[in-house]
């Protein structure tokens, strides 16, 4: 048996826990388990996704990530159901409580996979997207994080028992307090979850330019993102910044303009499914990166894309 | 305060990547290794920050062979008092923990801090492992860190949300970004490096839990497609119709 972390956020199933329960179900018999508040209904929808149960502690409390209490209710789960792995997303969560969970469970830890497991191994990316390795898994117990993007959640029929759980928290469960929360994405879709990404570079001029940038995103829906100079000279903000020091992203398409294309910032951006280049400069190294690329100037090219995706999407 | 970064060894940024032993083993040949860019230029450097205005002592940490000193000597010019380095070469991120988690115990810290993730091995696992170790809290993804008497006030950059947390010490930290700024080391710091103590502690224990079997490249790209400057209209039908993205 399986138990894979559903996170909830504002009553709803986030889109990289649909990802972990898909991929859990796809590996073997799942049950989920929901930390927080969350309707009946939505915790019996992800029956559409592959599972058969799901156990819901309706506390509050966790609606924010405490890496100890979830630790202790992840671990209560997986011996409720007898399970001997554990699955949840490689996000900031996955990030303050696999390790916990690992060491508490004494399993063996696969942070950032990829790819469902092959025989008696699992694949994750490795510096910083250049490689990939193939991790070998034993058959004793396993804790697996799988990276935002990278298994589709498609939903199919079914519905989901939800069971009420609860386990006895201590204060020292809660040992860090929080004392505020800052929505940076402003209701956007956070970058590493984001489908579509356009990005901008130091060859944009000036943070008075960025307008170009958002009006493309927002024809397509997408997320921004930049190079680190632009971060770093304090156009955009720090969280936008992807490479090798800042976030590693992997939409579906990354739209990069005004980038050179240097070793760390394509860390950040290569394992992209498409890339399209937008540069002035031919000899610009990205266009070796690329999938799409156009030699021309960002100010006069990207208005034009972003009108023809406008009537596209009129047409469509 | 005595405070204790873990840090490791990873190659230059610029660094080719090629495996070698039937793709067993990364390629060091002709590889400039440096600090891990989170452990030197956010954690080492607040830690040293924080040592400076309110007095202690940084300690820096690491899990491997011999010709690790090097990175090890760079930490010290960069003004860490001490070092200790545990004499084994890892093969999991559990194998590190496990022994820095033995030499931690009891050493009372009041920070351990380690970076976000190791730029070759892209892990994030060490600090959450140790902090767990040693029953201490954790708060991963800090790209702020300010004392407030026997506690931290950490902001966290997690997904489109900065997220403020109080916390106890002792506690463990992993830095990134916006933490601190790079520093270079001065001659000074670099001659008094010489005469810094490390201390080697043989490794005991714990085999790996998840080794890498092989290495594999990704598959190399098709090439480029170019689209003319003129029509750029053309890209827009090429990721509806070709690549079918949009
Ligand atoms: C250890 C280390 C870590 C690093 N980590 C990162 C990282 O995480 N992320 C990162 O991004 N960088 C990182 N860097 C920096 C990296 O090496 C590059 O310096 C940086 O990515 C360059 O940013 P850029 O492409 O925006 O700017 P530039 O290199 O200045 O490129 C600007 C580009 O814009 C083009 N351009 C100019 N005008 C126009 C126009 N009108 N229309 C279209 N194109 C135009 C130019 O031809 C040029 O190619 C790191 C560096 C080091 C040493
Ligand atoms: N061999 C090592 N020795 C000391 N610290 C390490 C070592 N490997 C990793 N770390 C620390 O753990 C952090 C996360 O590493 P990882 O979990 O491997 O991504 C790094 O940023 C370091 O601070």
């Amino acid at each position: 048996m399986q138990l894979v972390l559903v996170e909830l956020i504002n009553g709803k199933c986030k889109k990289t826990a649909l990802e972990a329960v898909a991929f859990a179900a796809k590996m073997g018999e799942t049950t989920a388990l929901a930390l927080g508040t969350a309707s009946a209904d939505t915790l019996q929808a992800l029956g559409a996704y592959g599972i058969g149960k799901v156990l819901h502690i309706n506390n509050e409390k966790l609606n924010q990530v405490y890496s100890k209490a979830y630790t202790k209710a992840i671990a209560a789960a997986a011996t409720h159901v007898g399970a001997d792995t554990v699955i949840l997303s490689h996000n900031s969560t996955g990030r303050m409580v696999a390790p916990r969970v690992a060491v508490r469970m004494e399993a063996a830890l696969f942070a950032g996979v990829n790819e469902l497991p092959g025989n008696d191994t699992i694949r994750k990316a490795v510096f910083s997207g250049k490689a990939f390795a193939d991790l070998q898994m034993s058959t004793g117990k396993k804790v697996i994080s799988l990276n935002p993007n990278s298994y589709k959640a498609v939903a199919g029929t079914g519905t989901a028992s939800v069971e009420s759980f609860s386990v006895d928290f201590a204060d020292s469960d809660f040992d860090y307090a929080i004392t505020g929360v800052e929505d940076e994405a402003g209701g956007h879709v956070p970058l590493p979850e984001a489908e579509i990404v356009v990005s901008g570079g130091r060859g944009l001029k000036g943070p008075e330019h960025w307008g170009i940038v958002e009006d493309l995103a927002k024809a397509l829906g997408a997320a921004t993102a930049c190079s680190r100079p632009v971060a770093d000279i304090g156009w955009r903000p720090h969280h936008e910044h992807v490479g090798q020091t800042g976030i590693t992203i992997k939409p579906t398409l990354y739209i990069a303009v005004g980038i050179s294309g240097a070793i760390q910032h394509l860390a950040g951006v290569n394992q992209s499914k498409v890339i399209v280049v937008i540069n002035k400069d031919p000899e610009a190294p990205f266009f070796k990166a690329a999938d799409y690329g156009i030699v021309g100037d960002a100010f006069e090219v990207l208005p034009r894309i972003t009108e023809a995706v406008k009537k596209l999407h009129a047409g469509a | 305060m005595k405070l204790l970064v873990c840090i490791s060894k990873v190659p230059d940024t610029t660094a080719k990547v090629a495996f070698t032993d039937g793709n067993t083993r990364y390629n060091e040949n002709g590889v400039q290794f440096i600090i891990n860019p989170y452990d030197e230029w956010y954690a080492l450097v607040r830690a040293l920050e924080l040592k400076e205005t309110l007095g202690g002592s940084v300690t820096v940490i690491n899990v491997g062979k011999a010709d690790n000193e090097q990175i090890i000597r760079k930490a010290l010019a960069l003004g860490a008092d001490d070092a200790v380095r545990i004499d084994m070469d890892p093969a999991d991120a559990w194998q590190v923990a496990s022994q820095i988690a033995q030499y931690a115990k009891g050493g009372g810290f009041d920070i351990i801090f380690t970076g976000k993730e190791t730029i070759d091995y892209n892990g994030g696992i060490v600090g959450g492992m140790l902090a767990e170790l040693l029953d201490l809290p954790y708060v991963a993804l800090a790209a702020k860190l300010d004392v407030d008497g026997t506690q931290l006030n950490i902001a966290q950059e997690m997904e489109g949300v900065k997220q403020l947390i109080k916390v106890s010490m002792p506690c463990v930290v992993s830095a990134q970004k916006g933490m601190a700024e790079a520093r270079i080391p001065n001659m000074r710091g670099i001659l008094a490096s010489k005469s810094k103590p490390v201390q080697v502690i043989p490794a005991s224990g714990d085999a790996a839990k998840s080794p890498v079997k092989v290495f594999v490249m990704p598959a190399e790209k098709q090439g480029c497609k170019m689209i003319s400057a003129e029509n750029p209209e053309e890209l827009v039908q090429l990721l509806h119709n070709e690549a079918k993205v949009i």
